[in-house]
């Protein structure tokens, strides 16, 4: 009955191409999986208006009845709006007359939306409320006796909102969000939205010219992080002398990598260090205080990053909290929409120390410079250059979960891919 | 008594102290630029008082009174971590920079501080990719009178060009 597809698709594609068949072997990834304009459309299809949840936005973005913020559902556009009773709505950006876009504005309060072309209305939860001349004039024109404003409202996605995040399906045959997660990645998720109040800090937008999958494969991927970034390695958020742990759900859709941050500075072998170019065993900081540690959290772990399928990530790295929406904008291009927050309990000190902080993630970040850098890089030699295999080979999947030097997560995340995707 | 921009129409004194205060800026502001294309960016915090704020925030952001930084400086301390980074542990594609300071008005002028507002432009060129606008918006500024020289006491860049180009690697 539900093939997972959610929304009814004019001229669905039931099988990619016989020319595009992944590769022998478990640890190559085929660079047309970045590129080809068949896949990117089937993955619309099969993931983000498949039988999966995806990530829209925190209910600290729209915190009273009528506030409203743009988003989007995979490529569609959005909009997250709150009711008068206080319910999280998510429908189409578009108007069911012409298909106007009609939300100019990042975000705001509103009593209804109007589309400005020709001003059909909708209330808070999508729903047509007024067609301007709808009986036309003097009993000439107007739309037909039989239309159906009902019929008419935008297209609603599935909403559910757990611990302040808001999710949305175009599937409405689809389990919880918990039993979605799985219990360990719900254990880790409750870390960071521990279930008190949110407070939104602001948002940080960018584009990034790669494909959407390579920042999941980011933030699957613990080895980039022992060798690109400085800050991660010498200051001990995330190097190889921690403790740390690599986490794959079941099904591989989602992951997390956590760390155990050392008091003072990390204790990295000689042999490890000739290794880490990044990690610079001589380096101060005129002002330490934006390493500082406010103990808030009740887990083993000072920091976790985590994955969830298929375009949310959500970091807890010290005491900076953020959310990742990715974006696809087309197989070469993402956009990035991140939520930094803090918790409304947070004082005038504690916020001032957050915003420090966060220095470190961003699109100016420390590590955010290099993460969307590195990202440029990669796609431009997927797009440009003789076609070749990706290999994601390092570590053994039957390794235990604090193995460092891994690809596992960017495996198990592939098998499933394929999976879904009929590849 | 403080002279400030509402005083423009009515006395040619007011009016001459607020036309010097702006040839000031400005060529502050050109030797600001100038250092920063040149690409020593070590020198940048010498641009700024000991205790000085340096906020890079996105039109939307402040609009919204939302006050995350995409850079987020309190303190002399924290632009010069910034600037090591970038020359020495940041990994970064190569690029030209040019920044483009203009339409500088000055809102106030008393014994040791002016106050004034700028529109900026940031344009970069990488390797093999044509030139392109990373960053526009304006300045908030209020710089310190020592002498002849000005400091940048608190300079807040609100920038409307919210959606970034991938990232933004150097400060305005």
């Amino acid at each position: 009955m539900d093939d997972g597809r959610g929304f009814p698709i004019d001229n669905p594609m039931d099988t990619l191409p016989s020319d595009l068949r992944w590769p022998d072997g478990e640890g190559t990834i085929p660079d047309w999986i970045y590129t080809d304009p068949r896949v990117y459309a089937l993955e619309q299809e099969r993931i983000f208006m498949g039988r999966h949840w995806n990530f829209v936005g925190l209910e600290c973005e729209v915190p009273k009845p009528g506030d409203y913020i743009r988003s989007f559902v995979g490529t569609v556009p959005v909009v997250v709006a709150r009711d008068k009773d206080g319910a999280v709505h998510v429908f189409e950006n578009r108007c069911a007359h012409r298909g106007v876009e009609f939300c100019r504005s990042y975000r705001g309060n509103a009593e209804q939306f109007i589309c400005p072309y020709h001003n059909w209305t909708y209330d808070l939860e999508g729903k047509l409320a007024a067609v301007p001349f709808r009986r036309g004039v003097k009993g000439k024109g107007g739309m037909p006796k039989g239309f159906d404003m009902a019929e008419h409202g935008l297209r609603h996605f599935k909403v559910t909102t757990y611990r302040g995040v808001v999710f949305a399906t175009a599937c409405q045959d689809i389990e919880s969000i918990e039993d979605y997660l799985g219990p360990e990645v719900v254990k880790q998720f409750n870390t960071i939205f521990d279930g008190t109040e949110q407070k939104l800090l602001g948002i940080h937008r960018n584009v990034l010219p790669g494909n959407w999958k390579l920042y999941q494969e980011n933030l699957k991927d613990p080895y980039h992080a022992t060798l690109l970034h400085t800050y991660l390695t010498t200051f001990g958020l995330f190097v190889t002398s921690n403790e740390s742990n690599i986490l794959v759900d079941p099904r591989g859709r989602h992951g997390g990598l956590m760390s155990r941050r050392p008091v003072g500075r990390p204790d990295v072998e000689q042999e490890e260090q000739a290794d880490m170019q990044a990690f610079r065993q001589g380096m101060k900081l005129n002002d330490p205080r934006v390493l500082d540690f406010v103990r808030e959290f009740d887990s083993p772990w000072s920091g976790a990053a985590l994955t969830i399928w298929p375009n949310m990530t959500a970091l807890r790295q010290t005491n900076i909290l953020n959310t990742r929406l990715i974006v696809p904008r087309g197989p070469n291009e993402l956009m990035m929409i991140w939520a930094v927050f803090g918790r409304a309990s947070d004082d005038e000190a504690m916020t001032r120390h957050r915003l420090r902080q966060n220095n470190i993630f961003g699109p100016s970040g420390f590590l955010g410079i290099e993460d969307n850098e590195a990202l440029k890089f990669l796609q431009d030699g997927l797009r440009q250059s003789m076609p070749r295999v990706g290999l994601a080979l390092l570590g053994d999947d039957a390794e235990t979960p604090d193995t460092i030097i891994t690809e596992r997560a960017i495996r198990a995340m592939y098998r499933y891919y394929r999976q879904v995707m009929g590849l | 008594m403080a002279v400030t921009a509402e005083a423009v129409r009515t006395t040619p004194a007011d009016r001459a102290a607020l036309r010097e205060a702006r040839c000031a800026v400005e060529e502050f502001h050109y030797e600001y630029a100038a250092n920063l294309e040149r690409g020593e960016i070590e020198r940048w915090p010498d641009f700024f008082t000991d205790d000085a704020n340096y906020r890079v925030v996105a039109r939307d952001n402040a609009d919204s009174n939302l006050p995350l930084g995409l850079i987020y400086c309190e303190g002399k301390g924290m632009l010069r971590d910034r600037a090591y980074a970038l020359r020495h542990t940041e990994m970064y594609a190569p690029r030209y920079l040019q920044l483009m300071i203009s339409n500088t008005r000055v809102l106030a002028v008393d014994a040791d501080t002016i106050t004034a507002e700028s529109s900026f432009l940031l344009l970069e060129t990488l390797v093999d990719e044509p030139s392109r606008m990373q960053l526009v918006g304006k300045y908030y500024d209020v710089f310190q009178r020592t002498g002849d020289a000005l400091l940048i006491k608190d300079r807040k860049c609100v920038y409307d060009s919210v959606v970034l180009n991938n990232c933004l690697v150097f400060p305005v």
